[in-house]
C-alpha cells in the first residue's frame, strides 16, 4: 500500500506571548485506504498538527510529504493548488457559502480544479450528494437547511475533486447524537466501500474507537499510533 | 474557466449584498455624472468667452506702429562708429500709418496656402456729434464680406441688416451703447467729424453687440470706401490687414515670416491675447481638480463597502482558502467586485452626465452681452466621457486594491481554529 501521507520530525512553536513548543518531532505515516482518528487532551496539538498537514500552516519545522511530495518550500499559490486537487476538508463548522445554492458550493472546489467540464462538475456534485443522501436539497440554498444537512453538504464538498485525503477537525463536534452518528457512518462507508483515506481529529472517543487507527497525542508527542 | 468562476462569485457577493453595492455604485454615478457635466459646462462657457476674442480677433494683424526709427542718423555716420551713443527724446517722424503697397501683399497673402482669408480695415479715430457734445470714438472701415467670412460679423448685428453697410452709401452700423448714448434709431442720419475738422452725415443701418460693453460704447462700423471718405484718402489706403491661417498654431511663425517679407509691423493672437489660453486652462484645471476629488470621495465609498464585506466575509473567505482558492484569487475576486461597481455606476453616470448635459444645453440663458446665446453652452467632448470612464476604473481599482489584499492575507487557520 502507496503511503499518501508523511510527516517528518514536525516540531512548532508558538511565540506568543512567550515561546512554548506545541509539537514536539511528530513523526508518523498515513497509507492509502487508512481511517485514523488522532485523540488526545484539549491543547495537546492535535489541531495544530492537522492544520500543519493541511498545508495550511507553513510556519513549522520538519518535513511534510504529501502522495510523495515535499511541502516544504512551495508558494502559497502551489500549496492552495494541492489543497485544491489533494486534500478535502470537513470542519467542525460547515463554512458554506450562504449566496450559493448547495449545489453550487459543492461544484465550487471542483469548478477551481478545471480538470472537467461546468456541466460535469455539476453531475459529479449531484453524484456526492446522492452518496450522502441530500440530493434533494441540491437547489435549496445554503442556509435553508438543518446543521446535519450542512455538515452532509460539507462532506459532499470535501469529495467532489476525489481527494487523496480527507481531513477532519472535530466534523462531529457540533452534532447532536443522531447526526454525528449519520457522519460516522458515512466516513465509515466512504473509507470501507470507496477505499476514502481518512484522518479525523476528534475528542470523541467512542468514534475514535471504530477507525481503523487511532494516534494518540499528549504534550505535542505521539504516545500511541 | 477560472476567470469565469472568480466572475460567479464576486457577482453572488455582489448581489448578496445588493444594497450596500447600490450605495456605492451611486456615489461612483454621482461624480462621473457631475464630472462630466461639470468639464461640459465649463469647457463650453471657456469655449463660448474664448470664442467672444479669438473670433472676432485676426490670427495675425499687419499694421504699421508708431514708433521711432531704431536706426537713428548718428548710429549710420562713420564719425562716431566707435562712440557710445547718448540720445534723448527721440520722435517719431513721418510714420505712414497706412499699409504701404496694401493690394500687392493683399495678392500675394492670397495666394499662400496657408492662409484662410483676408480681411483690410482702416481704423479711423473720430467724434460722434451729439447734439453740442462731442463722443470720441472709432469707425472701423471694413470689407463687409470678408469680415463677415472671417470674423461672422453677422452675428453680432443685433437690429438692421449687416449687408446694407455694404449696400447704402455713406452707412454706418452703431455700437449698441454708442447708439443709445447718441439717441440714434436706425434710419436716423448721425454727424461725425474727423480729426481734421470735416464734417459727414452718415445714416445708421443696423447696431451691432460684441458683449464687450465698453467696446460696444466707442465702436462703429462703416465700409471701407466710406471710412476712406471719410478721411478724404485714397482707395489703396488701410491701416489694418487682417489675417486668418487654416492653423491658428502656425500664427507666430508665418506673423514674423510676413513682417520681414513686407517691411510691416505683425501682431499674432497668441501674443496678443495670452491671457485668454491661461483663463482657459486654470477653469478646465479647477473642473478636472472637483471631478477627480467627488471621483476619490466615491473611491473611499467603495473602500469602505468592500472592507466591511471583507469583515463578514471572513468565513466565506477561509473556506475559499482552504478548499484550494491561492491569495491570488481572493484578490481577484474582490478587485473584479470593485471594478464592477466602478464599471457600472461608471456607465450610468456617463448616461446620467449627458442627461444633465443635455438639460442644461436647454435652459435659457438670455444675457444683454452676449446676443447670440440662447441657452447655456456645453461641449460634448467625447474625449470627457473617456476620461471620466478611465478615472471611474482606476479609483474604484485603487479603492478594491487594498481590503483585495487584506482579504488575500486572511490566514484560514486562524479564521477556523477561532470558532
Amino acid at each position: 500500500m502507496s503511503v499518501v501521507l508523511q510527516a517528518k520530525g514536525i516540531s512548532k512553536n508558538f511565540h506568543d506571548p512567550i515561546t512554548i513548543q506545541v509539537l514536539k518531532d511528530v513523526s508518523f505515516e498515513i497509507k492509502k485506504g487508512e481511517f485514523v482518528s488522532v485523540i488526545g487532551k484539549s491543547g495537546c496539538g492535535k489541531s495544530t498538527l492537522l492544520y500543519i498537514l493541511s498545508t495550511m500552516d507553513t510556519d513549522y519545522e520538519g518535513d511534510l510529504l504529501i502522495d510523495g511530495v515535499p511541502m516544504r518550500n512551495k508558494k502559497e499559490g502551489e500549496l492552495a493548488l494541492v489543497r485544491n486537487e489533494k486534500i478535502g476538508f470537513v470542519f467542525q463548522f460547515h463554512y458554506l457559502l450562504n449566496e450559493f445554492s448547495v449545489l453550487r458550493n459543492v461544484m465550487l472546489p471542483g469548478l477551481k480544479l478545471g480538470k472537467y467540464s461546468e456541466q460535469e462538475v455539476e453531475h459529479r456534485a449531484m453524484e456526492k450528494l446522492r452518496i450522502l443522501g441530500i440530493d434533494n436539497e441540491a437547489h435549496k440554498m445554503a442556509n435553508q437547511l438543518s446543521g446535519g444537512q450542512k455538515q452532509r453538504v460539507a462532506i459532499a464538498r470535501a469529495l467532489i475533486n476525489d481527494p487523496l485525503i480527507i481531513m477532519g477537525d472535530e466534523p462531529t463536534g457540533n452534532l447532536d447524537k443522531k447526526n454525528s452518528q449519520i457522519v460516522f457512518d458515512i466516513f465509515n462507508e466512504l473509507a470501507h466501500e470507496f477505499k476514502q483515506t481518512l484522518l479525523i481529529v476528534t475528542h470523541d472517543n467512542e468514534f475514535a474507537q471504530s477507525t481503523d487507527r487511532i494516534i494518540e497525542m499528549e504534550d505535542g508527542r505521539i504516545i500511541r499510533m | 474557466m477560472n476567470t469565469k468562476l472568480i466572475f460567479t462569485i464576486a457577482k453572488s457577493l455582489l448581489v448578496a449584498r445588493w444594497r450596500q453595492t447600490l450605495v456605492a455604485a451611486i456615489g461612483v454615478t454621482f461624480s462621473i455624472t457631475m464630472f462630466i457635466t461639470l468639464l461640459g459646462f465649463m469647457t463650453g462657457l471657456n469655449d463660448l468667452l474664448d470664442g467672444l476674442i479669438l473670433n472676432r480677433t485676426p490670427h495675425i494683424k499687419l499694421y504699421n506702429e508708431l514708433k521711432a526709427t531704431p536706426n537713428q542718423p548718428i548710429a549710420i555716420s562713420n564719425k562716431f562708429k566707435n562712440h557710445h551713443h547718448f540720445i534723448h527724446s527721440v520722435k517719431p517722424s513721418g510714420t505712414r500709418a497706412e499699409i504701404y503697397n496694401y493690394g500687392a501683399i493683399v495678392d500675394a497673402l492670397k495666394n499662400d496656402k496657408r492662409v484662410y482669408g483676408v480681411a483690410p480695415k482702416l481704423v479711423a479715430q473720430v467724434f460722434y456729434n451729439v447734439g453740442a457734445i462731442d463722443v470720441t470714438g472709432v469707425i472701423n472701415g471694413i470689407d463687409v464680406d470678408a469680415e463677415n467670412k472671417l470674423f461672422f460679423f453677422k452675428d453680432y448685428i443685433t437690429a438692421g441688416n449687416y449687408i446694407d453697410l455694404k449696400n447704402t452709401p455713406n452707412s454706418i452700423i452703431l455700437g449698441k451703447g454708442l447708439a443709445d448714448k447718441m439717441l440714434a434709431n436706425i434710419g436716423d442720419v448721425v454727424q461725425v467729424t474727423t480729426p481734421k475738422g470735416d464734417r459727414i452725415q452718415l445714416k445708421v443701418v443696423g447696431y451691432f453687440q460684441s458683449g464687450l460693453q465698453d467696446f460696444d460704447k466707442t465702436q462703429s462700423y462703416a465700409s471701407l470706401g466710406t471710412a476712406q471718405k471719410l478721411l478724404g484718402k485714397p482707395s489703396n489706403y488701410v491701416t489694418d490687414i487682417q489675417i486668418k491661417l487654416t492653423d491658428m498654431k502656425l500664427a507666430p511663425l508665418v506673423g514674423k515670416e510676413y513682417a520681414k517679407v513686407f517691411s510691416v509691423d505683425a501682431e499674432d493672437i497668441q501674443t496678443a491675447n495670452s491671457q485668454f489660453e491661461t483663463g482657459s486652462s486654470v477653469r478646465s484645471i479647477i473642473s478636472y481638480a472637483v471631478g477627480i476629488t467627488l471621483l476619490v470621495v466615491a473611491g473611499f465609498g467603495i473602500y469602505n463597502i468592500l472592507n466591511m464585506m471583507i469583515y463578514e466575509k471572513m468565513d466565506s473567505i477561509a473556506i475559499l482558502k482552504a478548499t484550494g482558492f491561492s491569495g491570488k484569487d481572493v484578490n481577484a475576486i474582490f478587485v473584479s467586485i470593485a471594478l464592477s461597481i466602478g464599471f457600472f455606476g461608471g456607465l450610468a453616470g456617463l448616461v446620467c452626465g449627458f442627461g444633465l448635459s443635455v438639460v442644461i444645453d436647454n435652459v435659457p440663458f438670455n444675457t444683454a452681452a452676449l446676443p447670440t446665446i440662447k441657452t447655456y453652452p456645453i461641449n460634448y467632448n467625447p474625449k470627457f466621457y473617456v476620461i471620466g470612464t478611465i478615472f471611474s476604473l482606476i479609483t474604484t481599482y485603487f479603492a478594491g486594491l487594498f481590503p483585495a489584499r487584506k482579504a488575500s492575507k486572511i490566514d484560514p487557520v486562524v479564521i477556523i481554529r477561532g470558532k
